[in-house]
């Protein structure tokens, strides 16, 4: 998950979320020339955008210039192997998506839409990176969070476990654990 | 004997004896709210108890993910039969929720098929709905809700945040001051909420209407003392 191996032209991908949301401001950020150019310059070689209901129709490249080759699609049914091959992931502030992509110990970016209402969201992600599982960012700071961030300052997350609540409902309720 | 009762109507006249009745039933009724909370706060059982008839509620996306988490780990024969309730616009929940009780089914060495049953709620209000038209519908989802209530009397609630979940607990807490049915309502606050409860959690734990409330994060166990933080599920 560090530099890229100059010798070796194998693909790095990074894959932008926006779940199931309207997210424009987020799309329209990775599409400036500063975006694509700061992923560019960290090694990335393909950026893959999943835009969702957004209005905001990103620009293709096939990246033959020498550049970062761009493609997009609004939705699938299951984004499971888009996180699996992408070496970066850039995701909205849901916490299924949050979580799908830590579950997969991929390096993430997540990105608070602040047009919501009650943008509650906010707090998971900023939680998250003050325990440096994640980076966190607004569309227009997202450049400066691409251009600074140290991968290997992130740590991994621990997947939770839902058994203490299950122990305290069942003792609660009078059920002995075997 | 006749001449005291005319006495005690002549002198103190009907609207007396209404507002008598009116303050002693309610302090009854008080009486009984608090007996009902105090008691919730308590285990249920001392011994082990046979199975639970069990409600979950289920709420769009991440809620939904979450619920399934915890059913996951959850004895299925305690907890039967099982009684799934979505909004009737969310089409995804109860679909995942058949998936997981057919994994169970899979599983399981006791008798399971049959025992689980899903419904469709009315909502109260969805996304971006006016705040005037809410006032009806919200009638019309307390109605609904009420109607499921008494034919569930569910003895375990679980829930974890979805609006939906608020007026079938508030039934349910009517039931056991009004002693229908005794119902353990166990809430499970999301993991997206690190600093703030949601308006689901807040209500609930502020009328005191939850037999246990969890939350995920440890501030917010010391913002609410009540609350019982118990690590990450997710």
């Amino acid at each position: 998950m560090g530099g890229s191996d100059d010798s070796v032209k194998s693909k790095r991908i990074v894959f932008v979320t926006v779940g199931t949301t309207c997210f424009d401001s987020l799309v329209r950020a990775v599409d400036t020339q500063e975006v694509r150019e700061a992923l560019f310059k960290k090694g990335y070689t393909d950026l893959v955008i999943q835009m969702g209901r957004g209005s905001y129709i990103p620009t293709k490249s096939t990246g033959e210039d020498g550049s970062l080759s761009v493609d997009y699609f609004t939705f699938s049914s299951s984004i499971a192997e888009y996180l699996k091959s992408a070496s970066l992931v850039i995701s909205h502030a849901g916490s299924g998506s949050i979580f799908e992509t830590l579950r997969l110990k991929k390096p993430v970016i997540v990105v608070v839409n602040e047009d919501l209402m009650d943008n509650h969201q906010s707090e998971l992600a900023e939680e998250l990176a003050e325990r440096n599982h994640l980076f966190c960012a607004r569309p227009q700071t997202l450049y400066q969070t691409i251009s600074g961030m140290d991968l290997g300052s992130l740590v991994a997350y621990q997947p939770g476990d839902a058994t203490p609540v299950a122990n305290f409902i069942n003792r609660f309720l009078g059920f002995n654990d075997e | 004997m006749d001449n005291v009762y005319s006495c005690f109507f002549s002198d103190m006249g009907f609207l007396n004896v209404a507002i008598s009745l009116i303050i002693g039933i309610s302090t009854l009724i008080m009486i009984r709210i608090f007996y009902v909370i105090y008691w919730s706060s308590k285990p249920l059982y001392s011994k082990p108890p046979g199975p639970l008839s069990t409600l979950i509620v289920l709420g769009s996306g991440g809620h939904t993910a979450e619920m399934l988490n915890l059913l996951a780990v959850m004895q299925m024969d305690r907890f039967k039969p099982r009684y799934y309730i979505a909004a009737a616009t969310d089409n995804m929940s109860l679909q995942k929720a058949r998936v997981l009780e057919d994994s169970l089914i899979k599983k399981a060495e006791v008798e399971v098929v049959g025992t689980s049953h899903f419904l469709q709620i009315y909502r109260s209000r969805e996304v971006g709905q006016s705040y005037v038209t809410s006032v009806g519908t919200t009638l019309i989802a307390l109605t609904h809700a009420l109607w499921l209530m008494i034919k569930i009397r569910p003895q375990v609630i679980l829930c974890n945040g979805p609006g939906t979940c608020i007026p079938l607990c508030v039934i349910a807490f009517f039931f056991k001051v009004l002693g229908i049915r005794w119902s353990s309502i166990f809430y499970v606050e999301s993991i997206a909420r690190v600093r703030r409860l949601s308006l689901s959690g807040l209500l609930l734990y502020k009328l005191r209407m939850v037999d246990q409330l969890f939350v995920q994060w440890p501030q917010l166990k010391s913002k609410y003392p009540r609350a019982n933080y118990v690590g990450r599920l997710m």
